[in-house]
Parts: C-alpha cells; structure tokens; sequence
C-alpha cells in the first residue's frame, strides 16, 4: 500500500499513440509524514501524512508542538492513512515517484457541493410532463400512504442537501508521471473543484499492470 | 492552471499546415489495425485520404478540432479529427475557398451547384 496527498488542477486531454485520453492533472505532494499512529500507543497503525504550504503565522500553538516533534514545516493539510508503519518515520518525504506510469490508483475526496436539491437532481426522479396541463412538473409525488402507516418511512427519498460528499474513485488509470513538477495523470475524473484536498491511494482492487493504451 | 497549460502545449503539433474553414483538404490519416489475438496477433498501419471541405474549426491549443465534409456515393459524410492528433499523417489544401463565415453549417442543406464556397481570388 502506498498513498501521497495532492490536490485537484483541473482536466485536460493528451494524445498517447492513436488515442485521445481524457485525463486529471492532480498536484501530488511533496508530503511529509507528520505522525506514525503505533497499535501499543494509539490502538491501531496508521500513517499521517502533510500536505501543502502554510504560512507561520497560520500555525496555532499546539499544532506548532505537533510538527516539531515530526521535525517538520508546518503544513496545511493532514490525513491519515493506514499504511504499514514499518516503512516510515516522522518527518519522511513522500514524492510523486512512487507512482509509475501504468499503476492503477484510487482517489478519495470531497465531492462538489449542489446546495439543497429537489428530488429530481438528487435521486434520479423522472418528474412530470412539462406542459400540456400537467400541473406536476419536479415535484416529489407521494410520500406514502395515509392512516396506515401513519408515518413516513425513514430513509425516503426527499429533496435535501446533495454533494458535498466523501468520494473514492477507484481503479483509475496513471498515465503520467511528471515528477520534476510533482504532477499525476490519472485517466478520468476525480471528486471535487478544482483545488480540493485529494487522497491518492494504490488501487485496492490493483488490477494487472497495463499499458496505458487499454 | 500553468501546469495544464504546459501539459496542452507539450502535445502541440508544430507541423500543422494552416487552412480555414471554406478550404477543401485531403487529410491523410493513418490506421492501425490489428489481426489475431495473443501470440498471433499482429499490428499493420495503413492510410486513408479523406478530401472534402473544412466546414468548422472549434477550440483551442490541443483540443482544437475540425470538421471535414464529403459528399460519398450521393451521401454527406463529416468527419471531425483533432487538429494536433499523431494519427494525421498529412494535411494538404487542394483549394483555398473564400467564406464569409466560420461555421459553414448551411452548407448541409444545400444541393449541388449550391453547395459550394467561391474559390479565393489570388490578391
């Protein structure tokens, strides 16, 4: 399992042979590991990984006791991951280069939010004819029947707050590695605007090592 | 965003003959084609001409793409190619058209005579 933290640049396209691929150009680290989480201490074994500049005068006073111990810049975001402790140390550099063209690689992250949507946008109803006096346009219909029971069944599909969510795409495809620039070329498109915090993860499903072109 | 627009400069072509909508260009594509599976397959490239008239170009740096059409065996053909795509062998003009608009979409519903651009007057 290998993982680095990055941040969404925005989509492009690049030609490989005859193909044209549509890709996401993710910034990826460089991080550095701020903490080993150790299952004597802390109950369980992870990895907590740092991402991003920050400005001195951002850091609070405890924070500022959380990177010295790491003997590190203080950075911007944390994350932990759970990774096998063996191999790394507090105040470690994770790079891009531990991806390579061809791996596959999963891509956590907050979706974009929508904001409060109808029934439509967010579950997929087919809403009403627009016209010829249907007077029912985008409107969720029935909710359920009426003395028996009484109630509406929880979990039913309403309008509500849509986005906004913890995203993981998997299985998704590296075609790039830019290492001088620290950029990451996955085929498809990752969670989140432009500029969110993403997790780069090595692909659970991991799939047999292929060449770009499919 | 100067990263991406680095990764779209990079996949510029810089051999990309300059025509405008209203020409009339033989593209030469080259097609691979591969025969067979596992050990037996085999990968040959051959090429194809497509000669009609630019009718669109749309977009930007790598993305930019163009839009040829023919008329084959009494039916209209189009055929949209990337302008910087590796698979274009050669791009030649065989008429430069004088058009007085980008998009010749009205074209499409013109028949014979009609359906043409003035050729550019040599200036």
């Amino acid at each position: 399992m290998k993982a680095i933290l990055g941040e969404k640049l925005g989509m492009t396209q690049i030609f490989k042979e005859d193909l044209v691929i549509p890709v996401t150009v993710l910034k990826a680290g460089p991080c550095v590991v701020t903490q080993v989480k150790v299952s004597e201490k802390d109950g369980y074994e992870a990895v907590q990984l740092g991402y991003g500049d920050l400005k001195p005068d951002r850091v609070n006073q405890p924070m500022k006791g959380h990177f010295k111990k790491a003997s590190c810049e203080p950075v911007r975001f944390l994350a932990e991951v759970p990774l096998s402790v063996a191999d790394y140390r507090p105040g470690q550099k994770v790079k891009v280069d531990i991806f390579a063209e061809g791996d596959r690689a999963d891509v956590s992250g907050v979706s974009k939010g929508k904001g409060f949507t109808g029934v439509v946008k967010r579950w997929g109803f087919a809403g009403g004819p627009a016209s010829h006096g249907s007077r029912f346009h985008r409107a969720p219909g029935s909710i359920g029947a009426c003395a028996t029971p009484s109630r509406v069944f929880k979990g039913k599909k309403l309008p509500g707050r849509m986005g906004a969510d913890n995203v993981t795409v998997q299985n998704l495809l590296v075609v790039g590695v830019d290492q001088k620039r620290g950029l990451l070329l996955l085929r498809g498109a990752v969670p989140g605007p432009r500029g969110s915090l993403l997790v780069i993860r090595e692909s659970v499903k991991g799939g047999k090592k292929r060449s770009v072109k499919r | 965003m100067r990263e991406i627009e680095t990764i779209e400069r990079s996949q510029l072509r810089e051999d990309v003959t300059p025509f405008v909508p209203g020409d009339t260009v033989k593209v030469v594509i080259e097609i691979k084609e591969t025969t067979g599976m596992g050990d037996k397959k085999t990968v040959r490239s051959r090429t194809q001409a497509f000669q009609g008239l630019v009718i669109r170009r749309q977009g930007s740096g790598a993305r930019e793409t163009f839009t040829v059409r023919k008329i084959s065996f009494g039916v209209g053909v189009e055929r949209t190619f990337p302008v910087h795509s590796p698979i274009l062998k050669e791009i030649t003009v065989v008429q430069e058209g004088d058009a007085r608009r980008a998009k010749l979409y009205y074209i499409r519903k013109k028949v014979g005579k009609a359906a043409r651009v003035r050729k550019k007057k040599l200036s």
